[in-house]
């Protein structure tokens, strides 16, 4: 129970879709979603395939609590070969649409080949076909939702979707669902395009059982009362979202500003949850409408927010006069900060055009902000722009790009090349501010030095949901460690690492781990799944999925001088801040590193490593 | 003394876990679409309403029954539907004037709000307040108080 114990199988080249058992026994050692789906992955790719090829599959799956009451269980993940990196891809959305997919009677969804036309996935409790998307091919994320709710005469679907961005072959290209939510990083929607597949939509009614009922509603009971309880999640998240960072952040002295060129922005106040909370001058209300829950989630994060009417962007759209998922603290760096760029509006403009077009904001934001360096040192002109006048702190700019980029057009399609293809192209690959082709998200890691070696180390390239250090170095969660120092980052990266394997394992938001700990989740997961899922034997389980997940890598032809940052991190230290002076120490961390993991000095997993965690 | 739901669509984060907890506690499983409470979000507003059955004390779906398998339970004041005589023909789904009792296919049985005899989940299960079981009589309260406390006194003090 808590799994549904069936897998629907679609083969897109075949327009065939069957179901299968789930395997148990991958099931009591991967748990769920990200693990469990990386084992399936594994074993049916080769490693090498390009990402964009048939051969590539891609992977809709959801954890064992998806869909119980458990805070936050209502999540899925889309695992593949990310076509941003070549690496194993496996980005996690919110919203409504994996508890559907469970209550359809599905842990998940594996997509393989490619349809010879546009189509989407219609799913009704337990049985599945392929549909004509000739009608949405070419539409927005948001026209493709409505539209589909609208043929089958069924408000209650949910709905997740590529925009044109990639359907025109964007390497950052999301899958968004219920509108503002999506599985964001590393290009699984690219990938979703490649195979012709528009949209999968899903009503499910089936419900979801758990193994131990009566233990499980209380160990929910007791998780709920932590995050309630905690500042973090009960408090301020819930009031300001993960945009309380913004300021927090940047006083650190580790928001990267311009391309990384400074670590600290002068405008962060503009675009920070505070000036989100402002009444604006034009009609006295503020950027901020309310917060929002995800399914089942008691924190409730979420921003809904407005554009001014009388702001450029919009003063003629009045398409655009609603309230969206508002800017959450990665877009808000990524548009505003890595771009120097402090007009709340426009960023907030640009944040709507990534859910309606399907654009990762973060991969977004920090390509533009690599353009802007190749424009303002004379690398590239208007003549390669298209007549844009792409200087740092330019909103116009900003908001034209993102609009030209949903649409895969002009210099649009170029900003959809990621800043590592971008930049190779003109001769400047060391501006690419990424790690395995990725981009960083927002924090700056000469003033937050464990969040070098997580990036490094990152399986899917650079991120910081894969082992956030950030809520130790700087919010002192589960205790305060120094973020200039790199002493006990290593076994810090480690212990972040495997521990989010496995919360994104089980079907519940990273968020979550602002208050709970293993002892926390863990006996919520036994109560509601067979088998012995006791503190230590998650944490067992995290460590196998990240090793298996750098196995993939390596298989891939990824090897340990990938685990790497720019050059500018590494020596050209932090101009202002806390951090100033610094640069990332991830010389010293990298070998401690791989000896915490039982790597060799290649970063590759010993025998008796494997061993170890029974891979 | 009864009590009634209150709700404040002001305070919904739209997380559903109502709707959680009435669809286990009433089917024991999670499965929203089986909830007695829905929480509709209105996305281009951004608000979230729950809503269902309020109890009406001259229950339309209750005098529109043709073999009475709706009662009135005169401790919570809830109209409960009896499973043993329902037979399914939905005639009170068209009765009731704001579509809170609804056919479920997989019994052959209409479902509504029966309050939990009087303990309903998914106040207990509301992370925000926004729905709260109160005095019947003072529903109104918490909106009086909140109303009150903005009252300027000040006028008259210094009068």
């Amino acid at each position: 129970m808590a799994w549904a114990r069936k897998i629907l199988r679609v083969n897109l080249t075949k327009g065939t879709c069957a179901d299968e058992a789930l395997n148990m026994d991958w099931a009591q050692k991967y748990l769920g979603q990200r693990g469990l789906a990386t084992k399936y992955l594994t074993e049916e790719i080769d490693p090498k395939v390009d990402p964009l090829s048939p051969d590539n599959k891609m992977i809709m799956a959801t954890g064992p609590l998806t869909g119980t009451c458990a805070s936050t269980a209502g999540r899925y993940s889309v695992i593949t070969k990310g076509a941003l990196t070549g690496a194993i891809a496996c980005s996690n959305s919110g919203g409504f649409f994996g508890n559907e997919m469970k209550n359809a009677g599905y842990d998940m969804i594996i997509f393989e080949g490619k349809s010879p036309s546009p189509v989407y996935l219609f799913v009704q409790d337990g049985s599945a076909q392929l549909l004509d998307a000739a009608d949405y091919w070419g539409q927005s994320c948001w026209t493709t939702e409505e539209g589909i709710k609208e043929k089958h005469g069924d408000p209650l679907l949910r709905v997740a979707s590529i925009g044109v961005s990639g359907e025109k072959g964007v390497k950052f290209a999301c899958i968004v669902n219920d509108m503002d939510r999506a599985a964001g990083r590393s290009g699984v929607g690219t990938v979703m395009g490649s195979k012709n597949l528009k949209a999968v939509a899903i009503r499910g009614t089936l419900g979801v059982k758990v193994d131990d009922a009566s233990r499980f509603v209380d160990a929910v009971a007791a998780g709920k009362s932590v995050l309630a309880e905690n500042a973090v999640t009960g408090q301020g998240l819930p009031a300001f979202g993960t945009q309380v960072l913004m300021n927090v952040i940047n006083e650190s002295g580790a928001l990267p500003t311009r391309n990384h060129l400074d670590a600290q922005f002068d405008g962060a106040n503009n675009i920070s949850a505070e000036a989100m909370a402002e009444p604006r001058a034009s009609d006295g209300k503020p950027n901020l409408l309310t917060n929002a829950a995800c399914f089942g989630c008691t924190i409730a994060c979420g921003r809904v927010s407005t554009v001014e009417r009388t702001h450029y962007t919009v003063k003629d759209r009045p398409e655009y006069h609603v309230a969206s998922g508002g800017l959450e603290y990665e877009a808000a760096w990524a548009l505003g900060a890595a771009t120097g760029i402090d007009d709340l509006n426009a960023l907030t403009f640009a944040n709507f055009i990534c859910n309606e077009q399907g654009l990762d904001p973060i991969s977004f934001g920090a390509t533009v902000g690599a353009a802007m360096e190749l424009f303002e040192d004379g690398t590239i002109t208007t003549k390669e722009t298209g007549g844009i006048e792409l200087k740092f702190g330019s909103a116009e700019a900003l908001t034209t790009l993102v609009e030209l980029c949903g649409k895969g057009e002009g210099f649009g399609a170029e900003i959809g090349l990621g800043s590592k293809l971008l930049c190779e192209k003109y001769g400047r690959p060391e501006l690419s501010m990424s790690v395995k082709g990725q981009e960083f998200p927002a924090y700056d890691s000469r003033g937050i030095q464990g969040m070098g070696l997580a990036y490094a180390t990152s399986n899917r390239g650079a991120c910081h949901l894969r082992g956030y250090t950030v809520a130790s170095e700087i919010l002192g969660i589960p205790e305060k460690t120094d973020p200039l120092v790199t002493d006990g980052k290593a076994g810090l990266v480690k212990a972040f690492q495997d521990a989010t394997a496995v919360v994104d394992s089980a079907g519940i938001c990273v968020f979550t781990t602002f208050a709970w700990s293993m002892d926390d989740i863990a006996p919520q997961i036994d109560a509601a799944c067979e088998g012995d899922w006791s503190v230590e034997n998650c944490m067992a389980a995290g460590e196998r999925i990240w090793n298996l997940e750098r196995k993939f890598n390596l298989d891939a032809g990824f090897v340990g001088k990938d685990d790497n940052l720019p050059a500018r991190l590494l020596k050209d230290a932090a101009k202002t801040g806390p951090a100033k002076g610094k640069t990332n120490g991830l010389d010293i961390m990298l070998p401690e590193y791989y000896a915490a993991r039982g790597w060799t000095v290649e970063g590759i997993p010993s025998n008796e490593t494997l061993d170890r965690v029974a891979l | 003394m009864q009590k009634s739901l209150s709700i404040d669509p002001a305070k919904c984060t739209g997380c559903l876990q109502c709707e959680l907890a009435c669809s286990y506690d009433n089917e024991g499983v999670f499965n929203p679409s089986k909830s007695r409470i829905k929480v509709f979000n209105f996305h281009d507003q951004g608000r979230f309403v729950p809503y269902t059955c309020t109890q009406c004390d001259e229950a339309w779906c209750l005098h529109a029954c043709p073999v009475d398998a709706i009662s009135l339970d005169a401790s919570t004041g809830a109209k409960i539907v009896s499973d043993q005589l329902c037979v399914g023909c939905k005639v009170c789904t068209i009765a009731c004037p704001f579509g809170t009792i609804n056919y479920n296919q997989s019994t052959g049985k209409v479902i509504k709000c029966d309050l939990c005899e009087g303990d309903p989940e998914c106040a207990k299960a509301c992370p925000t307040d926004a729905i709260t079981f109160v005095d019947a009589n003072w529903t109104g309260l918490e909106k009086m108080r909140a109303w009150a406390a903005k009252t300027d006194s000040s006028v008259q003090a210094g009068a």
